[in-house]
């Protein structure tokens, strides 16, 4: 192993040039695409819903009751939660006994892989952010919101507090500080799974989710009309 | 590898040329694909912009390569990911072979990799007992018919839905006959979701890795690249050297463009950032990570300055999307791993100019891919370079395969023609030659014949310049 190391960087050293001087990286092109707030989320709505994102909206109180009303409307069996965010603690809060189960991922996933594979209809997570420009959440799964959370359950539900839109991907990452540090995870999900494999034929729920709902939750300061 | 095979891409694209039906799927699919991007640069101002810092990052990336593959090394490590080195396919293949035996593993499930592809991993595993399935659903579908992908982005564009329904009517279990596009994707997604909960290793390619945070970048709209780095509990990823970029702000804009200059798409659905295996607090997520790094030819192609153009590549297809020669003959024509224009000049480079003469002739030099290139690569002066090296050995060229593309019957035609333009008699006597027999130069002539095979023989003037220029009293030239 060490041997093709070697060779292999002694074959790029010995072809490098180490006098050039480095291109300069004009980045004007990203730093201009800048909107106010109430605009970043019309476009991240106008971006996702062009991939088939549903929206509910909610106030920054109302929002588990909204979660709880999609789930008793689409008649689901059960929601799979992530309990040591503050959204996953409000939301066991406010949820009845009877209706949709509320199901914490809280044990490692060999304990209960074939329910999470087969059994569970939906999945609820919180995001840290989305992206303007083209329409996108910023995930950081981990401990408290594990990976698969929003990956096999056939429904995912996003959280997005409308304050924590970024412009872009790339002001998104400077902002969330992703540059320095990252988990071992991050995302961006920008609908539900699709595919145009076949004959460019758009076909969605392909592997992941089929569905993608965002609860936006608008917690902008109201600004005087 | 089939290196010493003959390969005669001439062949195989005459043989294309008659297929009304694979001629329709590839148009139609191109089309729609250069619509698509088009309407993604609005702005051409932005574009260019666009390019510019993208071609700058990847050349700078270049620049500090060695410094950046070892950073990246540091960082992986840090995250707790295995790096890998091989520099050859055959040792990447047994390395991962090695890695999974060590834990046993015999089912895997794949992401979709390029690299992967071009050192026939699959094949590699199943011939050591171990099942490799793709799970992109347009890998998934040509793995079922034992085919190779005919597009980087879009592997089965070769195949129309009736192919299709056809096929998975056929192979998979109780599957009905259906034309229905998303009754086969529900097809799909059944068989594979199972394999998925199944499978004992994820392997996966990697679309741009981050030196300073230790990050592998995946981009993908199925959710299957998740699926193969996140449930198994070992996840193999591959890339070839030349992936890297310093930091994880640089892979903002090659993103944007990527999937822009791909399939017209201002954003794939997933962007999946990996910097670790499980974390100790974590309930899911893959054991361990292997990142495997492959050179496999790339660290000569970077030995030459001008050729290392080649490497800026993050693999969009965007080129043969626009090629009008790929369009027509569609990617299998070619042979090879990679197709289309980026096919054309990097697969010579790695398999040899003299073996895959034939792909750097098949170009009519148009230009289209350089321009549509994010990278702005340039495509047709390095097939130009190639040609040269094809029939020349130069001392200091460093190309796989130099000076093996020459012919004897070329040769000599060169030689007549300089004697002939070196010697203004000889030239007068030749063209007066030319002009009064034009009617009797016989199609059947060496080099001639590639010409008149399938086209009318070119008849020259009944007079030359020269003498007509004389004749009009013009002074001498």
């Amino acid at each position: 192993m060490s041997d093709a190391r070697t060779a292999i960087l002694d074959r790029l050293r010995a072809a490098a040039s180490p006098g050039e001087a480095l291109p300069a990286l004009d980045s004007t092109v990203l730093e201009r695409r800048h909107w106010p707030p109430a605009e970043r989320v019309l476009r991240l709505r106008r971006g996702m819903e062009a991939v088939h994102t549903e929206f509910l909206e909610a106030g920054p109180e109302g929002w588990p009751a909204v979660i709880l009303a999609f789930c008793e409307r689409e008649g689901l069996k059960n929601l799979l939660y992530g309990p040591g965010t503050s959204a996953g603690a409000r939301l066991a809060e406010v949820w009845p006994a009877d209706g949709t189960r509320l199901v914490p991922y809280d044990r490692p996933v060999e304990t209960f892989k074939e329910e999470l594979f087969q059994a569970v209809d939906a999945g609820f997570t919180t995001t840290v952010g989305g992206v303007a420009e083209t329409g996108g959440l910023l995930l950081e799964p981990g401990p408290l919101e594990p990976r698969l959370l929003s990956l096999v359950p056939p429904i995912h539900l996003a959280l997005l507090f409308a304050s924590t839109i970024q412009d872009t991907l790339w002001s998104a990452i400077r902002a969330l500080g992703w540059g320095q540090a990252l988990p071992p995870n991050a995302l961006l999900i920008s609908g539900p799974s699709k595919t145009a494999d076949i004959e460019q034929t758009l076909a969605y729920g392909v592997h992941g989710p089929r569905r993608l709902i965002v609860i936006l939750v608008n917690d902008l300061p109201r600004t005087p009309a | 590898m089939p290196a010493e095979t003959e390969i005669h891409f001439r062949e195989a694209a005459a043989k294309a040329l008659l297929d009304p039906q694979l001629r329709a799927n590839f148009r139609r699919a191109m089309d729609g694909l250069i619509a698509k991007r088009q309407a993604q640069f609005p702005d051409p101002k932005d574009l260019q912009d666009l390019r510019d810092l993208s071609t700058a990052i990847r050349s700078r990336s270049l620049l500090s390569l060695p410094d950046l593959l070892e950073q990246l090394e540091t960082s992986c490590a840090r995250n707790g990911i295995q790096v890998h080195w091989a520099e050859t396919c055959e040792q990447g293949n047994t390395l991962i072979l090695n890695l999974l035996k060590a834990r046993g593993a015999t089912k895997l499930v794949k992401g979709k990799s390029m690299v992967s592809e071009e050192m026939h991993l699959n094949a590699f595993l199943e011939e050591h007992g171990i099942e490799a399935l793709e799970s992109d659903l347009g890998e998934y579908i040509i793995q079922l018919d034992g085919e190779t992908p005919s597009h980087i982005i879009m592997p089965a564009i070769h195949k129309n839905k009736g192919q299709i329904a056809r096929q998975f009517s056929q192979k998979i279990k109780n599957a009905k006959y259906t034309e229905d596009v998303d009754e086969l994707t529900a097809m799909a997604r059944q068989v594979l979701r199972q394999k998925f909960f199944e499978a004992d290793a994820g392997i996966s390619g990697v679309n741009f890795a981050v030196a300073e945070t230790g990050t592998l970048c995946l981009v993908e709209n199925e959710g299957n690249g998740r699926m193969s780095t996140h449930v198994p509990p070992l996840h193999i990823a591959v890339m070839g050297l030349e992936k890297v970029v310093a930091r994880l702000e640089e892979v903002a804009p090659l993103y944007a463009i990527l999937t822009r200059s791909a399939t017209g798409q201002p954003v794939s659905t997933y962007f999946n950032l990996i910097s670790g295996p499980r974390g100790p607090e974590e309930k899911d997520g893959p054991r361990e990570v292997h990142l495997v790094i492959l050179d496999n030819g790339r660290s000569r192609i970077y030995g030459d300055p001008q050729l290392r153009a080649t490497l800026r590549c993050i693999r969009c297809g965007a080129c043969m999307n626009h090629c009008p020669v790929y369009t027509r003959v569609g990617g299998h024509a070619y042979e090879a791993v990679y197709p289309g224009p980026i096919g054309k000049i990097l697969t010579p480079q790695l398999e040899g100019v003299g073996v895959r003469h034939d792909l750097i002739h098949g170009s009519s030099l148009c230009g289209a891919c350089a321009e549509v290139c994010p990278v702005e690569i340039p495509i047709p002066d390095i097939l130009v370079r190639l040609r040269r090296e094809a029939t020349h050995a130069d001392a200091g060229s460093k190309v796989a395969g130099k000076g093996t593309g020459r012919t004897l019957t070329e040769d000599l035609a060169w030689r007549a023609w300089a004697a002939v333009l070196q010697r203004p008699r000889l030239y007068r006597a030749s063209a007066w030659l030319a002009t009064r027999f034009r009617r009797f130069i016989p199609g059947g002539l060496p080099l001639l014949r590639a010409w008149t095979m399938s086209r009318t023989k070119p008849l020259p003037a009944p007079r030359s310049l020269q003498e007509r220029l004389r004749s009009e009293g013009l002074p001498h030239v």
